[in-house]
């Protein structure tokens, strides 16, 4: 080795050479990147194992739920057609999900974009309040909001006799409270990384403040709408005592109270297989949504601070 | 003309002190576009907080009349009494802290899980942030898998460590108890360790998430400086990252925190309703609700609800979390008071300077 390359670097001596020579990382190097390595590869166990769990025991005979082989033996997908069978009636638990989550994006978006581009451009007196009342708002505990939206909608007040109970609506009205907050303050984020130029040069250009926000604004702030309407998304898909409050009837149910009801062919056994399978099923969309747009996702999450 | 230099420079300063410096006129419009969200936020937030205070003075009648013989409908006034009742009539329970008033019990619990997960998972975001932050590979493989818990709905997880934790489950083989199994599930101590695992496997990589969001905004500048001055790793992550990373770190707890004061689905998907050692206040308001005392229930809600305020109070003065973040807000309210203090200064001296008999010509 050093015969062949001697000749060609004759300029330089023993030592240097020894040194180009040498492993350009050196032990501590080495040391630090297995260390990386190892841990990285903690995390990943850590994160996916117990889902890995839950993957493979809907992918156990429905005889088998309480097997603790780590490898289905045999495979079957046996749990999935009986997720959807009559008694469980998941397909329908899944529209009402599809139902609710979409109404709500959808208005907490029509709600929060005016109220974020407000909050994130204009100077007014109460901004501050209004920021902390938005923040504050997303805090308050469901149960002390559900308590009097469930009197509410079950006609218990007299002066309000509502009868929602088991209707859309009474599940979506008191998302609102979580998921308007939420949008409002991701896209208030959003809206504050989009240089305020863009709306002045707009203007000069002879755009009332009205277009500005319409043709130019909007658009640009097309990847940060879509972001916040994710994020909202999955937080009214994943919602329970809510639904499980307002939508309690058999065809009312969303998924998350579904599956937390399912209940056995054979009796008093817990049908983990299709519970699994079904947790399974709700899942993947959130997993599909989240691998595909992972780096907007997390913009979202740490740009919004919170959530 | 010293003099009225500088009088022109403070002159404003005196008279505009007063004015909110957001007003740009841009008020009305800001409302318009802002009445919708609020007007929402009203409804849906801000008349149900006032109706469950209100709530939580009454109680319904119930019980049987002496005298008709019929049942007794509607509520009464009862003041304070739903909360008092908590000493006065205990209603005992035996949860894993021997036998109290299950209010207490309820608290006990949502503190406990609060506690410990927190803690937990502040210190386990933590190492994943800074495993993460070394890691020049794969970081997008580990990004998508951190996000897997965190997208999971917290009732499926709740089933899924159901599953796990079955006295014939995963959990105790692999931890070789299958003779010997702890009934995890069983309404006991093992069931808060139960919910624990369960709350810190899913929302401890979100806190990693959060804090690998403020290391990278710490430039690579000051580290090489820390090492030309000779810090070792201890010293660089207590006086660097640590300090650098602490606002984004402590809002991030902070939400935590919060997030799990009001913790509901999991002890509720994964013990059950109506275990004591593991009922949360969320879940024991929802259970009182279903049995339709709406008084004690809504009076249990705004107990927790009061908690919460608490704790982020505490967090704000003590921690000095910045929640809202909004930079140009900051830098007003910094302004003003910079302001306030030059101004306190100002009268400061002129008093002194009146109170001076030598003083003579003080003015410039």
């Amino acid at each position: 080795m050093t015969q062949v390359t001697a000749p060609v670097v004759a300029h330089l001596t023993p030592e240097e050479l020894g040194a180009l020579q040498k492993p350009s990382h050196d032990s501590r190097w080495w040391m630090g990147t297995i260390a990386s390595v190892v841990g990285m590869a903690l995390i990943v166990l850590y994160c996916l194992v117990p889902f890995y769990w839950m993957v493979i025991s809907s992918l156990r005979l429905p005889t088998m739920g309480l097997s603790n082989d780590y490898w289905p033996n045999p495979i079957s997908f046996e749990n999935y057609p009986g997720v959807f069978s009559p008694q469980n009636n998941f397909l329908r638990a899944i529209v009402n999900s599809v139902v609710v989550s979409v109404t709500t994006t959808a208005l907490t978006l029509v709600f929060g974009i005016i109220g974020a581009y407000a909050l994130a451009r204009l100077r007014f007196a109460a901004k501050g309040l209004v920021l902390a009342v938005i923040i504050g708002a997303s805090m308050f505990p469901g149960i002390t909001l559900l308590l009097p939206l469930f009197k509410l909608f079950t006609g218990a007040y007299e002066w309000m006799p509502l009868h929602w109970l088991n209707q859309y609506q009474a599940a979506i009205i008191p998302s609102l409270s979580f998921g308007l907050p939420l949008c409002v303050w991701n896209l208030t984020a959003f809206f504050r990384q989009l240089p305020v130029e863009l709306e002045q040069a707009a203007m000069v250009d002879g755009c009332t403040p009205g277009e500005a926000f319409r043709k130019v604004i909007l658009p640009l702030a097309a990847p940060g709408v879509f972001t916040t309407a994710i994020l909202t998304f999955i937080a009214v898909w994943n919602e329970f005592m809510i639904s499980l409050t307002f939508l309690q009837a058999r065809d009312m149910k969303t998924a998350t109270v579904a599956l937390s009801q399912f209940t056995g062919t054979l009796g008093f056994n817990t049908p983990y297989g299709s519970i699994m399978a079904a947790g399974v099923i709700t899942t993947i969309p959130l997993l599909i949504l989240v691998l595909f747009f992972q780096r907007r996702i997390v913009a979202g999450l740490t740009a919004g601070g919170v959530k | 003309m010293a003099v009225t230099a500088a009088e022109q420079r403070t002159a404003p300063v005196a008279t505009k002190r007063k004015k909110n410096a957001f007003s740009d006129g841009q008020g009305t419009l800001a409302a318009i576009l802002l009445a919708p969200t609020l007007l929402v936020m009203f409804f849906v937030t801000g008349i149900p907080i006032v109706m469950s205070i209100i709530e939580s003075f009454f109680r319904a009648n119930g019980g049987v009349d002496p005298n008709t013989g019929l049942v007794n409908n509607g509520t009464s006034f009862v003041g304070l009494q739903n909360f008092t009742d908590v000493f006065a009539h205990p209603g005992l329970v035996v949860g894993v802290y021997g036998s109290m008033d299950r209010l207490i019990n309820a608290f006990l619990n949502t503190t406990l899980f609060t506690v410990v997960c927190v803690i937990l998972e502040t210190i386990l975001g933590v190492a994943m942030a800074l495993i993460m932050a070394k890691a020049f590979r794969g970081r997008g493989l580990v990004r998508a898998s951190i996000l897997v818990p965190w997208a999971i709905p917290t009732i499926v997880s709740a089933v899924m460590w159901k599953l796990i934790f079955n006295t014939s489950g995963v959990a105790n083989k692999v931890l070789g108890l299958t003779n010997t199994p702890i009934l995890w599930l069983g309404d006991n101590r093992y069931s808060q360790l139960a919910i624990i695992v369960a709350d810190v496997w899913k929302t401890a990589p979100f806190i990693g998430l959060l804090t690998l969001a403020g290391l990278q905004t710490i430039p690579a500048e000051v580290y090489e400086a820390a090492r030309v001055d000779g810090a070792n790793a201890w010293q660089t992550f207590t006086r660097i990252t640590l300090p650098m990373v602490k606002p984004a770190l402590v809002v991030a707890v902070l939400f935590r925190t919060l997030d799990t004061l009001r913790m509901f689905d999991l002890p509720w998907g994964m013990i059950g309703p109506g275990k004591y050692s593991v009922e949360t206040l969320s879940v024991f308001a929802y259970l009182e609700m279903n049995a339709t005392r709406y008084g004690q229930a809504a009076t249990y809600s705004i107990i927790l609800f009061l908690y919460i305020v608490l704790i982020a109070f505490l967090f704000v003065t003590l921690l000095g979390a910045d929640v809202v973040g909004d930079e140009e807000l900051k830098a007003v309210n910094q302004q003003r008071k910079r302001m306030r203090e030059l101004h306190k200064k100002q009268s400061k001296a002129s008093a002194k300077v009146r109170t001076t008999i030598t003083s003579g010509g003080a003015a410039s």
